[in-house]
C-alpha cells in the first residue's frame, strides 16, 4: 500500500490496463491524471500512443478512431470538456466502441466553477455510456481495471465512464494498493474486437440508417445495457476474487438490515454519510455504483423493508428535481407503494457537505416517516442570507 | 439481413439507400446547350450525372437528391431545375 494522489492512482490503473492510445485535453481537475499518464509514456514505462489534441472534441474523436481500428483507447475529462465531447460520446456508443474514460465530476458553467458536483456526468446520462460512480480513490483505481473488462466484453461492447468526484478524489492523498502488472494482465485479456477497421478487410462504422433501421440499432444498445447489468456484477465478483476488494455489483448496501430510513446516493459523499450513519439507529445507505445501466431490480429489493428513502445528489434537472431522485421514484413506482420518498440537492459547485447536513436530512426523513411530506424535494445548505 | 452492432457495414453497401427519394427539384438538360465541359459530372456530390456518347449527359434519378449543384456549375446553362411533382 502506498500513499498517492487520487489522480496518480487512476493514471496508474490505466497504465496497468495497457492502453494503445490515450488522447486527452487538460482541464482542471482532470489534469493530473493525464499529466501522470504523459509522464509514464515519456519515461518509457507505458508503450502507448499519447495524442495531445486541440480540444476535448478532438480527444474523444481520436479515441473513437483508435478504438475502431481495434486499439484500447482511453480519455479523461470533466465539466465543460465533457460537454464539448458531447456529440462524439453518442458516436462512440452508437458505433459500439468500448472506449473507457475517467469523467472527473465538476460543476458546469455559468457561473464558472472548477469545484465538484455531478451535473456534468448526469448530463451525459443518456449518451449510451455505462456510468460507474466511485466512492474513494481505491475504488476509482479498481473501477478503471474493471471498466475495460466490462466495456470490451463481447456481449456488452459499450463505452464506459468512471465518474469520480473532482478534487475530493483526484487531488487528495490516500493509502492505495496499486495494482501490479502481472495481476492486471491475468485479469484483463487483450482487446480483440470482432469488427475493426483495416485496409485488408474494409468496413464502415456508424453508417447512415434510414427510419426503417435506426430504431433497431438503438434497441440493440438497450439490449447491450441489459447484458451489462449482469456483466458489471460478474466482473465485480471476479475482481473481488483476484484482488480481494469488492464494492458491490450495481449497488452496495451499508447498514441496511432493519433500516427504516435509507440514504440513497452515489460518489464520494458516501464517506461522510457513513461517518454519520455509524452513530445513528435504523439508518442505512444504499450506494448506486452503476447509474447506467440503472439497477431497477436491485433497488426495489434493497428498499423493500424501508419506510423512507432520502435520495441525496449533487445535481438537478432545472425545472424539475434531482435526476437520481426521479430515476429512483420511477424504478419503485408500481412496486413499492408505502415507501415515502424525499430528494435532497447538496454540494453544488463544491459547497462542502458536512455531517450536520446529513443529520438535517435524517431529521427531515424522520419527520416524514412520522408525519406527512411537506417538501418532497429540497436544497440543503442554501445560504438564505444571500438570496 | 440481420443488422450488425454499431451500424457496421461492408463497403459499397450504401447503394441500398436511394437518395433520389430526398429530391424536391429535379435536374433536366437542354442537350443543344451542352458544351461537354463535364463540370456537372465532376461537381455532383452523388456521382449521379452520367455521360455516354449516345445519350450525352443524363442523370441517375435513383441517387440524384436534387441539390442543384450541377445546374449551378453548368458552363453552358444547359441544366435547369424543375419542381418535381410526386
Ligand atoms: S441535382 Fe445534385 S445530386 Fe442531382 S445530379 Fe445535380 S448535382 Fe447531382
Ligand atoms: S456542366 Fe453543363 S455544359 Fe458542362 S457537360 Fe454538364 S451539362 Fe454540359
Amino acid at each position: 500500500m502506498q500513499v498517492v494522489e487520487g489522480s496518480y492512482a487512476i493514471a496508474h490503473a490505466v497504465k496497468r490496463c495497457r492502453p494503445d492510445v490515450i488522447s486527452a485535453y487538460p482541464i482542471t481537475p482532470q489534469t493530473h491524471i493525464v499529466e501522470d499518464l504523459a509522464q509514464f509514456v515519456a519515461d518509457g514505462e507505458l508503450e502507448c500512443e499519447f495524442v495531445p489534441v486541440d480540444s476535448e472534441h478532438s480527444a474523444m474523436s481520436v479515441a473513437l478512431g483508435a478504438s475502431a481500428v481495434g486499439a484500447r483507447a482511453y480519455s479523461a475529462s470533466t465539466s465543460q470538456g465533457l460537454a464539448l465531447m458531447w456529440e462524439v460520446l453518442y458516436n462512440v456508443s452508437g458505433m459500439r466502441l468500448p472506449v473507457v474514460m475517467t469523467a472527473v465530476n465538476r460543476a458546469m458553467s455559468a457561473p464558472l466553477s472548477i469545484w465538484n458536483d455531478q451535473q456534468d456526468t448526469i448530463g451525459a446520462r443518456d449518451s449510451g455510456w455505462i456510468q460507474i460512480y466511485v466512492e474513494d480513490i481505491q475504488e476509482a483505481h479498481d473501477a478503471m481495471i474493471q471498466g475495460y473488462k466490462i466495456a470490451e466484453s463481447k456481449d456488452v461492447m459499450l463505452p464506459l465512464m468512471v465518474c469520480a468526484d473532482g478534487f475530493i478524489l483526484t487531488h487528495t492523498y490516500e493509502p492505495v494498493v496499486l495494482a501490479e502488472q502481472i495481476e492486471v494482465d491475468d485479469f484483463l485479456p487483450p482487446y480483440e474486437p470482432e469488427y475493426f477497421l483495416s485496409v485488408d478487410n474494409p468496413l464502415s462504422f456508424g453508417c447512415f440508417a434510414e427510419p426503417d433501421k435506426y430504431m433497431e440499432f438503438r434497441y440493440m444498445q438497450h439490449e447491450a445495457m441489459d447484458r451489462a447489468r449482469i456483466k458489471i456484477k460478474e466482473v465485480a465478483d471476479e475482481f473481488g476474487k483476484a484482488f480481494g476488494r469488492y464494492y458491490g455489483g450495481l449497488i452496495e448496501g451499508y447498514n441496511l438490515d432493519g433500516a427504516e430510513i435509507v440514504l440513497l446516493t452515489f460518489g464520494s459523499i458516501i464517506g461522510t454519510i457513513k461517518e454519520v450513519v455509524d452513530r445513528e439507529k435504523n439508518v442505512g445507505i444504499l450506494k448506486i455504483r452503476s447509474y447506467r445501466p440503472f439497477p431497477l431490480v436491485e433497488i426495489r429489493d434493497a428498499l423493500k423493508d424501508a419506510k423512507v428513502v432520502a435520495v441525496i445528489e449533487k445535481d438537478f434537472s432545472a425545472g424539475f428535481e434531482g435526476a437520481l431522485f426521479t430515476d429512483v421514484k420511477a424504478a419503485l413506482y408500481n412496486h413499492i407503494n408505502d415507501l415515502k420518498m424525499l430528494g435532497f440537492v447538496v454540494g453544488l459547485g463544491g459547497r462542502d457537505v458536512r455531517a450536520d447536513d446529513i443529520l438535517e436530512i435524517i431529521k427531515r426523513s424522520k419527520s416524514a416517516m412520522d408525519g406527512g411530506i411537506t417538501d418532497e424535494w429540497q436544497f440543503i445548505g442554501l445560504r438564505g442570507e444571500l438570496l | 439481413m440481420k443488422l450488425r452492432i454499431g451500424a457496421i457495414a461492408d463497403p459499397g453497401t450504401s447503394v441500398v439507400n436511394l437518395t433520389g427519394g430526398w429530391r424536391t427539384e429535379i435536374p433536366r438538360i437542354t442537350p443543344e446547350l451542352c458544351i461537354r465541359c463535364f463540370n456537372c459530372v465532376i461537381y455532383c456530390p452523388e456521382s449521379a450525372v452520367k455521360y455516354s456518347d449516345k445519350e450525352g449527359i443524363y442523370f441517375d434519378y435513383d441517387y440524384c437528391k436534387g441539390c442543384g449543384i450541377c445546374s449551378n456549375e453548368c458552363s453552358g446553362h444547359a441544366i435547369y431545375m424543375e419542381m418535381e411533382e410526386k
